[in-house]
């Protein structure tokens, strides 16, 4: 096991705490970098949905991992930042003006939802961050002369410095990855920051930051607005990715969504958005790998437990026909949602350190490290 | 005139069907500080096991809607056994998440298993109507107003008077105070969910000749119930309901007199607005914060 003596403050904000991040993160991201070269067209794809829904979900953290304000509505943000890169893309404004243009938007809105979230909190931000995806929803669905409403605005592909980056092409992928790191980077350097501090601070003691002169809402509305900024940036990739978007693409579903991202990852650690994303989006896949392999495998498996083949039939015609069950998506969801609250409420990066730990002080390791504490005291009405 | 007294009736029962939504809210955070996000999906399960017993079954209505809320009664005790209980105390957000996930699975099996048409329950009310000079009342909105206000008063009586009432409202307070009083307070929020559950199934059996019974009608109902609660003051009982009827009213007048798209945004622009101005609703209390 390692151990590092920090002898200063700078030594504790340290991005790199000792040698081997930089070369864990190096490897890794030299994997990223070759990894068109190596992939499925179908695999790259689903990469750049990793991508984006990880951007979304470093805002998200920002938000409500590390100033403790929950947000269900952050498909609106996305939606705004879609919106404002399809509309003045029919300008024929260049994509780098129109990609800030609608991150500075989207962070405005933010900004403007942050003051009046401002004397909210726990449930009642929840449901006012959920009444606003709603009004922008329907504002999307009935402002026809901008986002053509219900009909859907066309997202022309990508011309950057007079190049067509096609949405499918590694190009692409590069963006959106670097899109990703920068944001990451930028957040990792926000958290050590005074601002980062005094957002951790509200988190774990609104009352307490206030009384060691932290200006809890000036801070609030900071954290809404780079968060919501960030999700419009992702918005923009979100664009592009899809080429087509529409009302009906920004619901409730995927605010919820979001939230899975950050609940699954973790909540704690910027780590979380990146594993987050990461099993969020291979879900499809695995539904399609349930859907067309399964049947077979559980089929076989029975025949060779010594099933008779015509019950092994029957078990096959079984599994493919819960496999293809309409809404095994959403139960799938759910059962995730709740699992992971009751049985992983540290996420897949908490499991990662669990495991980690384990090994370092191998024979030593206790379960207890990391459990959580209980509050039957206070009621959160009266805090 | 005559359009707008029309007008406010439906809005009313809608909003009374809100009001008991809203009520299994305000039940189950007024016992345990939880906000059950699937209560609009219990309230879609109540609907549908009505629909089994009376509509596939051939059950009385009467007898297939005491059947309903006994099954959805102990379907709610072990929602709170399973999903609830083991992170009880936890920070409201996991709560908040648990229940969300619950929701979700609740719409997804629904629609596997009922599958995604919509259904309609025959009541003994479905088919009169009520005249009053020119007015005309259908029954179905009558029945849905006249339960929903036997509902609110025995539950408000209950809570005030019994002394179960009184122990869920100690553990919501404090539930280690409670329990150190004597109070068990593990069966007391498992009679609390089993309770929020029965009445969102009186909500989901009334709503049946209304709007009809589908999957995802708990999601659109739930969440409109929100705003019911809010605009009571979280944690109010006749608060939900009048809040609830509020919103019904707002949102069949919107419907009625404002441009189309103005129905679906008014009561969340109502809400936010509470939330702005009055944060603690209408009947709450408002709490100085304490260290």
């Amino acid at each position: 096991m390692r151990f590092l003596f920090k002898t200063d403050y700078e030594d504790d904000i340290r991005l790199f705490p000792h040698s081997g991040y930089v070369y864990s993160y190096g490897l890794l991201l030299a994997v990223l970098l070759i990894a068109p070269y190596v992939l499925s067209s179908y695999l790259m794809s689903q990469l750049v949905f990793v991508c984006i829904y990880a951007t979304v979900g470093v805002g998200l953290l920002i938000l409500t991992g590390f100033t403790g304000q929950a947000s269900l509505g952050h498909a609106a943000f996305l939606a705004i930042g879609a919106y404002t890169a399809a509309y003045l893309q029919q300008f024929n404004v260049p994509f780098p003006v129109y990609f800030l243009a609608a991150g500075l938007l989207t962070g405005l809105v933010g900004a403007l939802v942050g003051f009046p979230a401002l004397r909210l909190q726990g449930i009642y931000l929840v449901i006012a961050t959920i009444s606003f995806a709603f009004i922008v929803e329907e504002i999307m669905a009935r402002w026809e002369s901008v986002t053509h409403g219900n009909e859907g605005m066309r997202v022309k592909t990508m011309q950057l410095f007079g190049t067509t980056v096609s949405r499918d092409g590694p190009t692409f992928y590069y963006l959106c990855l670097a899109v990703l790191v920068l944001t990451i980077v930028g957040t990792l350097n926000l958290l050590r920051s005074p601002t980062g501090r005094a957002f951790v601070a509200i988190r774990d003691s609104e009352t307490a930051a206030r009384s060691m002169g932290i200006n809890v809402a000036l801070y609030k509305v900071k954290s809404f607005a780079i968060s919501a900024g960030i999700t419009g940036f992702a918005g923009v990739l979100f664009a592009h990715k899809l080429s087509f978007i529409s009302p009906e693409m920004f619901t409730l579903q995927l605010s919820i969504e979001f939230i899975i991202v950050i609940l699954i990852g973790g909540t704690f650690s910027l780590h979380g958005a990146v594993l987050g994303a990461i099993f969020l989006v291979m879900i499809d896949p695995f539904l399609t790998y349930l859907k067309d392999d399964m049947p077979g495998v559980i089929a076989g498996v029975a025949a060779t437990l010594g099933a008779g083949t015509e019950r092994a039939g029957h078990i096959q015609d079984a599994v493919a026909a819960f496999a293809s069950a309409n809404g095994l998506k959403g139960a799938i969801y759910g059962v995730i949602i709740v699992v992971f609250v009751l049985f992983e409420p540290l996420g897949l990066y908490g499991r990662w350190l669990k495991i980690k730990l384990f090994f370092q002080l191998f024979p030593l390791y206790k379960r207890a490290t990391f459990k959580r504490q209980k509050i039957y005291v206070k009621s959160e009405r009266n805090r | 005139m005559l359009d707008f007294v029309q007008q406010l009736v439906s809005g009313i029962a809608l909003g009374c069907v809100y009001g008991l939504i809203a009520l299994g809210f305000v039940l189950v955070y007024k016992a345990t500080e939880v906000v059950n996000f699937a209560q609009g999906d219990l309230m879609m399960l109540g609907g549908f096991f009505a629909f089994t017993f009376i509509g596939m079954l051939g059950l009385n209505y009467w007898v297939g809607f005491a059947g309903a809320v006994i099954c959805m009664a102990l379907f709610g005790m072990l929602a709170e056994r399973i999903v609830v209980r083991p992170i009880l105390g936890y920070p409201q957000f996991s709560i908040i998440m648990a229940t969300i996930g619950l929701g979700y699975f609740l719409r997804s099996v629904a629609g596997m298993i009922w599958g995604t048409d919509d259904f309609k329950i025959d009541t003994p009310f479905s088919q009169g109507v009520l005249r009053i000079g020119s007015l005309v009342l259908a029954y179905d909105k009558l029945s849905v107003i006249a339960a929903t206000i036997i509902l609110c008063a025995l539950l408000y009586l209950f809570f005030n008077r019994t002394t179960l009432g009184t122990a869920m409202r100690a553990s919501s307070e404090n539930m280690l105070a409670a329990y150190y009083m004597g109070i068990p307070v593990k069966r007391v929020v498992s009679i609390v969910w089993a309770i929020s559950a029965a009445v969102a199934t009186c909500a989901g059996v009334l709503l049946a000749p209304i709007t009809f019974i589908h999957s995802n009608v708990g999601l659109v109902l739930g969440l409109k119930a929100f705003p019911a609660a809010v605009l009571g003051g979280f944690g109010s009982i006749p608060g939900a309901v009048v809040g609830g009827v509020l919103i019904g009213v707002i949102e069949s007048m919107a419907g009625f007199y404002l441009p189309q798209g103005w129905k679906d945004v008014a009561p969340y622009i109502v809400l936010l607005a509470v939330l702005l101005l009055k944060p603690e609703g209408l009947f709450g209390l408002h709490v100085r914060k304490k260290v």
